[in-house]
């Protein structure tokens, strides 16, 4: 009987050990990724002391992470200021179990997917008033409120436009989302929900604190935020959360608007067949690729927004335009121009 | 139609335009197209230990005691560097050389926490012997190695004396 169940817990970590540690080097490489990017877009060169073209600058820095000492600060809440970057990296790495890499290659198959990530990505929210307030230090605090009102707000509007999603599927299991696209690129669901991917898009860039939607971290006003007083491991937790967090969005939109593991060359003749050999998370990997590089020139394009400009943003038009499309699409759903499967 | 409803239905179209403009996001496109095309285009990054910026021969960095070829050395403690220092960071003081009894300075030195790096010295200098070579990148471990000493300005002068007598070459023609 024992042994039964420490061969279930040994193959469910065996399991969670082959997503998370791929997750943990795209992390990495997303680090590299945005440094060189960001670099070239500004006519420098990025990182490229540490091995070929800089290619290990990710290893050093963890090692430079991992090695300084985690400083709590005097007057904090010791056990609450460990358990901040605990709660931020929980969820944003728990929501990878329903994400479905390819047809068959999935954690968690389960029929609430959709909300079970969105319970994920908001609960993550208590990481950062628990860090923000077990800090104590005004920046922190100040950091904290702004990023924990910016991530419920948007919270909203991501939401609003998922629903979109779940009109066009039917389903809330991710993997049902990705079957009922099948049939090319001009099935998937961003024709459709063009300006939902729009609002979806830009609402998980504010969900994840990436610029022009970095108010939690202004450096001229609140300086890093609600994790100014982290240092060390616990800092690179907020780090990984922050990155796992992008990584997740982007194999989201891929997932929700642009067919996830399915080829773009469905019901293309020649094409289609000569692209059979390529497995879905290759595709997958693709498509999320491009949005996480989307990131990254939003950020070396983009200046910081104004916070009421951000609160205008996500309450006053994002919501409106989602509930309206939201109509918009009933309507079109049940009338004979719908194009994108019965429902 | 008369001129007041072309002009209304002038502002409506202006008004709607402008709205479209901002909900199809027209001017962040063209914000990232800008970023876009700097992604390919030459870096300029100088690569500092590898490459350097191109330099002037009149490059005033540290400073270094020249010789003549024969071996003896140029100055003859006029001390002209030492009035003219603004901020006093050269003492020097001369006295009769013992072997043939030519007056030569005894001490030169330069504080190079105080030089400001103007190249009057160099300037002043009669015979070219104090000058500021193109070295810029040294540094100090301990307290006092920022004085050097007339033995370490030789030396220096000694190391560089081609690149230092070329610039000084190239420069002549200004001078």
């Amino acid at each position: 009987m024992i042994m039964e169940w420490a061969l279930i817990l040994l193959d469910i970590l065996l399991k969670i050990a082959a997503i998370l540690l791929p997750v943990i080097l795209a992390v990495a490489y997303t680090t590299y990724a945005e440094r060189k990017v960001i670099g070239y877009m500004q006519l420098r060169l990025g990182p490229n002391r540490v091995g070929p073209k800089g290619l290990f600058q990710p290893f050093a820095d963890v090692i430079k992470l991992a090695m300084k000492e985690i400083v709590v600060p005097t007057g904090a809440s010791r056990s609450l200021f460990i358990l901040g970057p605990i709660l931020f990296i929980g969820p944003s790495l728990a929501a990878w179990a329903v994400m479905p890499f390819d047809a068959e290659l999935v954690l968690a198959d389960i029929d609430a997917g959709l909300l079970f990530l969105l319970a994920m990505t908001s609960i993550s929210v208590y990481g950062v008033i628990i860090a923000g307030w077990a800090s104590n230090s005004k920046y922190a605090f100040l950091g904290s409120l702004r990023s924990a009102s910016q991530i419920v707000s948007y919270e909203l509007a991501m939401g609003f436009a998922l629903v979109g999603v779940l009109m066009c599927s039917n389903s809330m299991n991710l993997g049902t989302i990705i079957e009922k696209q099948s049939g090319g690129i001009a099935s998937w669901y961003f024709i459709p929900l063009f300006p939902m991917l729009v609002v979806y898009w830009i609402s998980g860039v504010a969900e994840t604190n990436r610029a022009p939607f970095d108010l939690a971290e202004g450096e001229s006003e609140i300086v890093a935020g609600f994790h100014v007083e982290y240092a060390g491991m616990a800092f690179a937790l907020f780090f990984l959360a922050e990155y796992a967090n992008m990584i997740l969005i982007s194999c989201l939109t891929a997932v929700m608007f642009f067919g996830g593991w399915l080829s773009p060359f469905q019901g293309i003749p020649v094409l289609d067949n000569l692209t059979s050999w390529i497995p879905g998370t290759v595709w997958l990997l693709l498509k999320a690729g491009f949005f996480l590089f989307l990131f990254l020139w939003f950020r070396a394009t983009f200046p910081r927004f104004r916070y009421d400009q951000v609160m205008r943003l996500g309450w006053k038009i994002f919501i409106p335009v989602t509930i309206v499309w939201i109509v918009v699409l009933a309507v079109w759903i049940k009338s004979p121009f719908w194009l994108w499967g019965a429902s | 139609m008369d001129k007041v409803t072309i002009l209304v239905m002038g502002g409506v179209m202006s008004k709607l335009g402008k709205f479209f403009k901002t909900f199809l996001l027209w001017e962040l496109v063209q914000g990232l197209r800008v970023t876009g095309r700097h992604l390919w285009k030459k870096k300029i990054t100088i690569q500092y230990p590898e490459e350097t910026t191109p330099m002037s021969p009149r490059f005033r960095g540290l400073h270094a005691l020249r010789r003549y070829p024969n071996g003896e050395e140029r100055c003859i403690a006029c001390k002209l560097c030492e009035a003219v220092c603004p901020a006093l960071a050269i003492t020097i003081e001369a006295g009769p050389r013992e072997q043939d009894g030519t007056r030569r300075t005894t001490l030169y030195e330069i504080d190079l926490f105080k030089c400001i790096y103007c190249g009057f010295c160099e300037e002043s200098c009669p015979v070219d012997s104090i000058v500021e070579t193109r070295v810029f990148d040294y540094h100090f471990e301990k307290r006092g190695e920022q004085i050097m000493t007339k033995a370490k300005l030789l030396a220096i002068g000694d190391k560089l004396e081609p690149q230092i007598a070329a610039d000084k070459a190239a420069d002549a023609r200004y001078r």
